[in-house]
């Protein structure tokens, strides 16, 4: 390739990667800020952690607007609270407000700033202290808020309880799908038998049937058997295989020689043996994809747990998230929100960095042999 | 029929009965019963009563069933050629002879991985109109009014047409598998021959891999006439002037809202209907534009 054409090349892949990268690190920034300091206009990238002196204690502060303009900082008479900044400038001597303020005040303090000198509001964490102070005395570091993650934990009220029923879900789908599709896979690849391919044809149709067509007669069904509000309608199903695993399964059945599955008939070998200890061991690679497809497939499952749970006892961690949305007192607080969806997406990540062969060999193999 | 027959039938069998007891019952039961049901009044609660073919005239004068296909339909015809393309202009680049592939690969297929409930909340964030990272980020290049992309009817499709090329690493995979499967002899005949890198692109490349971009297609066309769970997230169901109001929000609604799951499973049918239209159309068009090797 010529340089310029490489050069091009890298140039767009680095700048696509910084676009599919952003919405993680976004994710993350906001996950480790300060509730306040999601809302900043413009917008950092690191939290930070503002210090200052506040009631004569230097303490952790929340930082309000500059003030740039020579102003008064004013308490309401009667009250503790400081109630307004005005501008000011001064007349006969003595500092006075520019327009007049609203209600009777008492000048707490005169603040000289200008643009190259700036005040700045501060409070405290509660918000029950406020002050104004020169900017220059407010010190900030970045400080990044590990302890939003406990605190989203916490304020996802029943997090244990959600990541307990999607590790058991995921447990129990894992097993009865790798299971039964190896199974109905080994019939309908290692075995001649009359049938076989019209019936292989009927479970490649049914791969064509949209969800929506069988959503309420299996709801019905479900209800019937006393199993909505119950994990069970999000699990037994897998026992049953699934016919796109099936295939998958099928397709590398075929490629192992028939003359091994002969040579351990002739041994006397039982036709189960011969599918478990000699056929599923050679395809540990194809097992392991099925059961990376069905973990994942499980724990981002959104629609059926919607479905079928009714208790929040028993809802999973995707729906568990999307309670913590809807339920939210006076918006949302979009750290607790991003670090939440952090902790949904960090298995999913990790378990990619540690099967990544598996996971692209599988993606492929979906495509190139349909 | 022999002993020996009958027997390995018998084994057959066996071995596929998971299946075969998973399809009555998942599969065959609630195939049939969903078409007798689409022919009733039903609320899951009491018994259907047959109402003949008054669920799907009802579907015909439904405004808003009608706004949903529409609203489905013009959201695909925004989503699935973007994520056709950007996918397939991502694995074209990565299988050039570039250095890190493996990194960037992952760093492309990562997204897909996100659980669909998490990925709606980025994007939510993402998408705020006042705090948003996105319209911060216009604002800096002098965008000032930038697009109230969850409040504004006219941009919420687009949204999650965005938000679907963030998710189409799967895509770039099977496109990249597809690529690394051309044969090397054609492309160096073309070389010899004399052909641009584009010439080689659109008389090689694209014909050689035209088999999995019609799959990609297919898949895509029968993925996106059932979105659902972004729309429902992100919007609570109908957004905007019911602008993210898709197909399958409005069945959902009709069978779990509204118990008209009647009316739902006479949708779900039509949804069956639409989809086989559609790829039969894709099918059409690919008889012209697909190549087969060896055909």
């Amino acid at each position: 390739m010529r340089a310029p054409a490489r050069l091009a090349t890298y140039a767009l892949l680095v700048a696509g990667a910084a676009v599919f990268i952003t919405p993680f690190a976004w994710m993350l920034s906001t996950a480790l800020k300060p509730l306040d300091q999601t809302l900043a206009q413009p917008p950092e990238w690191l939290a930070r952690r503002y210090e200052a002196r506040l009631g004569g204690v230097l303490q952790e502060v929340r930082p309000g607007g500059l003030v740039t303009e020579p102003s008064l900082w004013a308490l309401e008479r009667g009250s503790a609270q400081p109630v307004a900044l005005a501008e000011a400038s001064v007349r006969d001597g003595a500092w006075q407000p520019t327009s007049g303020l609203a209600v009777p005040v008492e000048v707490l303090k005169a603040i000289p700033a200008s643009a190259s000198a700036p005040w700045r509001e501060i409070g405290d964490l509660s918000g029950a202290h406020r002050d104004v102070v020169p900017a220059a005395s407010v010190s900030s570091r970045i400080a990044l808020r590990w302890e939003n993650f406990p605190g989203a934990i916490r304020a996802m009220r029943r997090f244990p309880r959600y990541l307990a029923n999607t590790l058991v879900l995921c447990v129990l789908n894992v097993v009865g799908t790798v299971l039964s599709s190896a199974l109905v896979a080994y019939g309908f690849s290692r075995l001649e038998w009359r049938l076989r391919d019209p019936l292989f044809g009927l479970l490649l149709a049914t791969m064509m049937i949209p969800f929506p067509v069988v959503m309420v007669p299996l709801y019905g069904l479900f209800r019937w058997l006393g199993w909505i509000g119950t994990l069970k309608p999000l699990w037994v199903g897998s026992f049953c295989s699934s016919a796109f695993n099936v295939f998958l399964l099928r397709q590398f059945f075929r490629t192992i020689p028939r003359d091994l599955s002969e040579a351990a008939r002739i041994d006397g070998c039982g036709e189960f043996r011969i599918f478990w200890q000699i056929i599923l061991p050679l395809c540990r690679p194809a097992l392991v994809v099925v059961a990376l497809f069905t973990f994942m497939g499980t724990w981002n499952d959104f629609l059926g747990p919607l479905i079928y749970l009714t208790d929040e006892r028993d809802f999973t961690l995707a729906l568990g998230l999307r309670v913590m949305q809807t339920t939210g007192s006076g918006g949302i607080e979009w750290n607790y929100m991003m670090a939440a969806s952090t902790l949904v997406i960090l298995p999913v990540i990790a378990l990619f960095f540690v099967a990544q062969r598996s996971f692209i060999e599988g993606i492929a193999l979906t495509g190139t042999k349909a | 029929m022999t002993a020996g027959d009958r027997q390995r039938t018998r084994f057959g069998l066996a071995f596929v009965s998971p299946w075969l007891v998973g399809f009555a019952a998942f599969t065959l039961y609630p195939v049939g019963a969903s078409l007798y049901y689409s022919f009733c009044d039903y609320d899951v609660l009491s018994k259907p009563v047959w109402v003949g073919l008054l669920n799907y005239r009802d579907m015909a004068s439904d405004g808003v069933f009608w706004h949903s296909v529409a609203n489905t339909l013009l959201f695909n015809l925004m989503a699935l050629p973007l994520g056709l393309v950007s996918a397939l202009a991502l694995a074209l680049l990565l299988n050039q002879p570039v250095r890190a592939r493996g990194v960037f690969r992952a760093i492309y297929y990562l997204p897909s991985l996100v659980p669909a409930v998490a990925s709606a909340m980025i994007w939510l964030w993402i998408l705020n109109g006042r705090l948003g990272l996105l319209n911060t980020a216009l604002g800096v290049v002098g965008i000032h009014h930038p697009p109230q992309w969850l409040a504004d009817p006219a941009w919420t499709k687009p949204s999650l047409a965005l938000m679907s090329v963030w998710g189409c690493g799967n895509t770039v995979v099977i496109y990249l598998a597809a690529l690394q499967g051309v044969p090397r002899s054609l492309m160096e005949a073309a070389m010899i021959d004399g052909a641009s890198s584009w010439d080689r692109l659109v008389h090689v490349t694209l014909p050689a891999i035209s088999p999995v971009i019609y799959f990609n297609l297919v898949i895509g066309i029968i993925g996106g006439l059932q979105v659902f769970v972004p729309a429902f997230i992100m919007w609570g169901g109908e957004g905007p002037d019911r602008s993210v109001l898709f197909y399958a929000v409005y069945l959902y609604q009709n069978a779990f809202d509204y118990r008209q799951m009647g009316y739902a499973c006479a949708m779900a049918w039509m949804l069956c209907a639409l989809i086989l239209a559609l790829t039969w159309i894709a099918s059409l068009s690919s008889r012209r534009l697909v190549y087969y090797q060896g055909d």
